[in-house]
């Protein structure tokens, strides 16, 4: 984070000259434009911006952005993000990833990056879906799913990326969808303020090989019975009039409840500074498929030491115990004699 | 016995050796590596030359007593310059039976053995394997008790019991007493070969400074074994290896591992360059990862990563944010890495790829030497993927090698592979500290401007538009205002760095890539030949083998046999001059710790017929097996091949 005055700018000064190629009606259109318009709000400059991808659909994102990126490996840009923010703690770094890039080449690093609390924001676009290499089955899919490589439909059980995230002691975990601009904006401007690894994962539909995925939940006639608005602090309500609500029962799970039958005090306070993540894991699985009320936004948003910040007060702590560092007296360290 | 000096003429020529082999050997848990260290450093502080060969296996602790188990340490120590730890052992210390049993064939004929008589009970025997047969009606057969040592000088010791003797005053249980029988041993040899106590003392005061009662019992055990040499006539007299009259100047003693770190810690201060080193735990290699981590006031951050591909992926992000990306490891970890060695290629970023070879395939060897991945670094990725290889040949080699791969790396903007090997990385050879103000300047400018004006006039940045002379592209990094832009894997156009699929492009940017990593032979100096320039035959190496090879050149041409060898650093591009150079001899011979990869590569290079000699038993080469080669090849030369070299 610089803290010189950054210039103002507009998004054609985050907007980069090469074309964008995806398929017409992609969600990946409407999460880039909610990022570049983002960007100016944010208060850093472009050269302090990177934008580190993977492989896949999402991972051209790079290419549009006019920051310094790397469209780089498939599933390996948690690991490339973590060099570029722990040699240089001054920028903003973020992870552009899917959900095959991010959760099955790349499972192994995401959950690092994520336990270890570095510094980058992950943008997690998950549809379900390998759209790059023409519509396999991913490790979102559900169960049964028909893709080319599984005719007689998957046998894979699918991971629930937030439980993956949460598990990982992920300190910011966050859910938003291609649909809302400004719930996108929001999310990830929460994401970026977040000191440490923030996940977002992002309900992204395509159009091409797994077109309406999340329309149970998301789309516009179903939103208010279907999607769950988390607020930080407030009680966990929905519906159309708020009608129903979050209660967490005496069994010690959460349930859906009219909010008529338990009255309000009965109804959970979203609380997303909560140190134990279990309400959170309860949040990210309260919603068993896509035709169930599914909770949005910031599920957990923690203050944890964060990696690079760690590794560079270790330089700092060294220099300063040590003097800066001198190459003859390395040399010398482990004990020398003199030849005349 | 490799190196010999003729010193018979020397007055008191009993007690004199011109050089002195010891191999520590015995279980896992004996601490032998710990007493041949000792051993090494109180010799290098009296002025010996000398050069070591750890020998260990990979389990931590195989099961006791078996020959599975033992650890051994061999060290070379002389009054002259010498580069191998010694073919076969002049004394070999076994700490119990499974130790005789695994390294007796090692000993010179008429070498000394001594034995820790203590550890040769029944029970001790069959762990050992010395057994008259296997199944039920198996006995121990007790090699003290035969002829089998006849032929050797033997010194029976009852270790175990002499050190339990001399910790009961102090209060220390036997149990607890006998772990400190290894410096019994050392404690003997020092007397035998008149070794310093004092140097010895002071550094067990220290080690064990936490345990003051394992302090005692060391020194206890050091002071009886040398006692019991001086006062037992079974030990005899002693001998004496003087100082070497090595070079002026200030010395210490230096693994490979050590110094390589050391040669990157200094590559960044001589870069100016900031250090991120990526890495994943792996033996022969993880030493470097300790090492570098205790160094941080040099600005130096280390994570240890994941896996093997994120610990290159750190490496590789670090270098695109502007700081000397590396990675360290070992063969299995460097095919992990090979994708994203290729993406480096791709978007041409300096990087250092740290190989400490070890054998294989796979887990094969993890903690003996070779050097079988040279097909690995020169071919080991997809695509059209050339890069630079270095290797070092020394352990005190490993710090130029470090320094030199880091300045090509820099210049060129691309990953470099260097290669080590378990040898270099564990042994170790006094080091002349190189004056520190003579090291090259590495560094290279970042780019600050725009390096382009378009049409209409406005200036941009184009992160593919090259140097002309090293046709490395400019290095831009996060922060720089105006120069943001992009790399990735996908084919790029020369010059604007956009991403570009036509057929011609992706031919043009194949041959510029290529083409880069050639244009780094105009810097690489010209191959040095010694020993007989004009003779027929010519050792050719690289790698760990210098050691042996010098030390066989050596000795043939003492014994009259004209020979030439030259050692190349430079694997990848080859030196210029080698062709011509490897065209001017009827013969060369190219020993490698591999089946032949070098020998395979040179002969498709330049259609010369090389004769390779292969060894991969995961230790080095003896000098010996390369007089052997040597001999055969001068031979086998022709009547009109001898003397026809111009």
């Amino acid at each position: 984070m610089s803290t010189e005055q950054v210039a103002v700018t507009t998004k054609k000064d985050w907007t980069s000259s090469q074309e964008v190629r995806w398929c017409p009606g992609c969600g990946d259109y409407g999460i880039l434009l909610a990022v570049q318009q983002l960007m100016p709000e944010l208060g850093v400059a472009p050269e302090n911006t990177v934008f580190v991808s993977g492989i896949g659909c999402s991972s051209r994102f790079p290419y549009y952005m006019n920051t310094y990126g790397m469209h780089s490996i498939h599933g390996r840009a948690p690991a490339i993000a973590t060099g570029v923010a722990t040699a240089r703690p001054d920028l903003d770094v973020w992870v552009i990833t899917g959900d095959g890039d991010g959760l099955s080449i790349g499972g192994n690093h995401l959950i690092h990056a994520l336990r270890r609390n570095v510094n980058l924001n992950i943008l997690l676009f998950n549809n379900r879906i390998y759209g790059l290499t023409k519509g396999q089955y991913s490790p979102t899919s559900e169960v049964g799913k028909v893709t080319k490589s599984t005719p007689m439909g998957s046998v894979d059980a699918p991971f629930n990326p937030l439980s993956v995230a949460l598990g990982a002691e992920a300190s910011f975990v966050a859910r938003t969808h291609d649909l809302d601009r400004k719930h996108m904006q929001e999310t990830f401007k929460a994401a970026h303020a977040h000191q440490g690894a923030s996940f977002v994962e992002i309900y992204q539909n395509c159009n091409v090989f797994n077109d309406v995925q999340f329309a149970g939940a998301t789309k516009k006639a179903s939103r208010d019975e279907m999607m769950i608005d988390l607020a930080h602090g407030e009680p966990i309500l929905f519906g159309n009039e708020n009608q129903r609500g979050v209660m967490q029962g005496t069994d010690g799970f959460l349930h859906i409840v009219e909010v008529a039958d338990v009255g309000l005090d009965r109804i959970l306070v979203h609380d997303e500074k909560n140190e134990h993540p279990s309400l959170a894991f309860a949040l990210a699985r309260l919603n068993s498929d896509d035709h169930s009320p599914t909770p949005f936004g910031v599920f957990r948003n923690i203050e944890r030491a964060e990696y690079t910040k760690s590794v560079s007060d270790q330089v700092l702590a060294a220099s300063e115990a040590n003097g800066p560092g001198d190459l003859n007296t390395l040399l010398a360290s482990n004990g020398t004699w003199t030849v005349n | 016995m490799t190196d010999t000096i003729d010193r018979s003429n020397t007055a008191d020529h009993d007690r004199v050796l011109d050089h002195l082999v010891v191999r520590f050997a015995g279980d896992s848990g004996d601490g032998m590596q710990l007493t041949g260290d000792r051993f090494t450093s109180v010799s290098a502080s009296f002025g010996n030359d000398l050069s070591t060969l750890p020998d260990f296996p990979a389990e931590i602790r195989a099961p006791a007593g078996t020959v599975n188990g033992v650890s051994a340490f061999q060290v070379n120590i002389a009054d002259h310059e010498i580069t191998t730890p010694g073919d076969d052992p002049n004394v070999l210390v076994a700490m119990n039976a499974a130790a005789l049993k695994a390294d007796l064939h090692r000993l010179q004929p008429g070498g000394t053995l001594i034995i820790n008589e203590d550890s040769f009970g029944e029970r001790d025997l069959e762990k050992a394997g010395y057994v008259t047969e296997y199944g039920p009606n198996s006995e121990p057969i007790n090699p003290l008790e035969d002829d089998s040592l006849n032929g050797y000088r033997v010194l029976r010791v009852p270790m175990t019991t002499l050190t339990k003797q001399v910790c009961e005053p102090l209060g220390i249980k036997p149990r607890d007493a006998e772990r400190s029988k290894n410096f019994f041993a050392l404690g003997l040899v020092s007397w035998m070969y008149t070794r310093p106590v004092e140097p010895t003392e002071e550094w067990i005061g220290k080690k064990f400074a936490k345990n003051k009662q394992v302090a005692a019992a060391n020194k206890a055990a050091f002071r009886a074994g040398f006692n019991f040499g001086e006062t037992t006539e079974a030990v005899g007299h002693r001998y004496e290896v003087r100082p070497a009259t090595l070079p002026a100047g200030t010395y210490t003693s230096i693994t490979g591992n050590t110094a390589l770190s050391w040669g990157l810690v200094a590559a960044g201060q001589l870069a100016k360059l900031p250090i991120t080193l990526g890495s994943y735990p792996i033996t022969p290699a993880s030493d470097i990862l300790h090492e570098l981590s205790k160094h941080k006031q040099f600005g130096i951050r280390t994570v240890q990563a994941e896996d093997e591909i994120a610990a290159v992926g750190v490496a590789l992000g670090a270098s695109f944010a502007g700081h000397l990306g590396i990675t360290t490891t070992s063969g299995p970890g460097v095919a992990l890495k090979s994708e994203t060695i290729s993406l480096a290629i791709a978007i041409e970023l300096p990087m250092l790829i740290i190989d400490i070879q070890r054998g294989g395939p796979s887990t094969g060897l993890p903690t003996k030497t070779e050097a079988s991945d040279l097909n690995l670094a020169l071919y080991g990725r997809h695509g059209e993927s050339p890069l630079p290889v270095i290797a070092s040949y020394s352990p005190a080699h490993c710090f130029h090698a470090a320094i030199e791969a880091a300045r090509i790396a820099l210049k060129y903007r691309t990953p470099v592979i260097l290669l080590s090997d378990g040898y270099l990385a564990n042994g170790s050879e006094p080091w002349k500290l190189p004056d520190v103000g003579s090291l090259p300047d590495i560094s290279v400018p970042f780019t600050t401007e725009p390096n382009h004006v378009t049409a209409d006039g406005t200036e941009d940045f184009w992160p593919y538009l090259r140097d002309p002379e090293t046709l490395a592209r400019p290095w831009a990094i996060p922060g720089t205002p105006g120069l943001m832009h992009r790399v990735g894997g996908l084919e790029k156009a020369d010059g604007t760095g956009n991403i570009d699929y036509t057929p011609e492009n992706h031919e043009h940017m194949t041959e510029l890539r290529a083409a880069k990593v050639a244009a780094v032979a105009a810097d690489i100096p010209p191959t040095e030949v010694s020993g007989d320039l004009d003779a027929d035959v010519l050792v050719l190496g690289w790698g760990s083998t210098w050691a042996a090879i010098d030390a066989a050149v050596q000795r043939r041409r003492r014994a009259g046999v004209k020979v030439a060898k030259a050692h190349i650093t430079h694997l990848s591009p080859l030196p210029p001059d080698l062709g011509d150079l490897l065209r001017r001899y009827e013969r060369v011979i190219l020993p490698e710790l591999n089946r032949g990869q070098l020998a395979h590569h040179l002969r498709g290079t330049y259609l010369i017929d090389i004769t390779s000699v292969s060894k991969v038993q995961g230790l080095p080469f003896k000098s010996r097996e390369i007089e052997d080669a040597i001999d055969t090849a001068v031979t086998n030369l022709s009547d009109d091949q001898r003397g026809a070299t111009s």
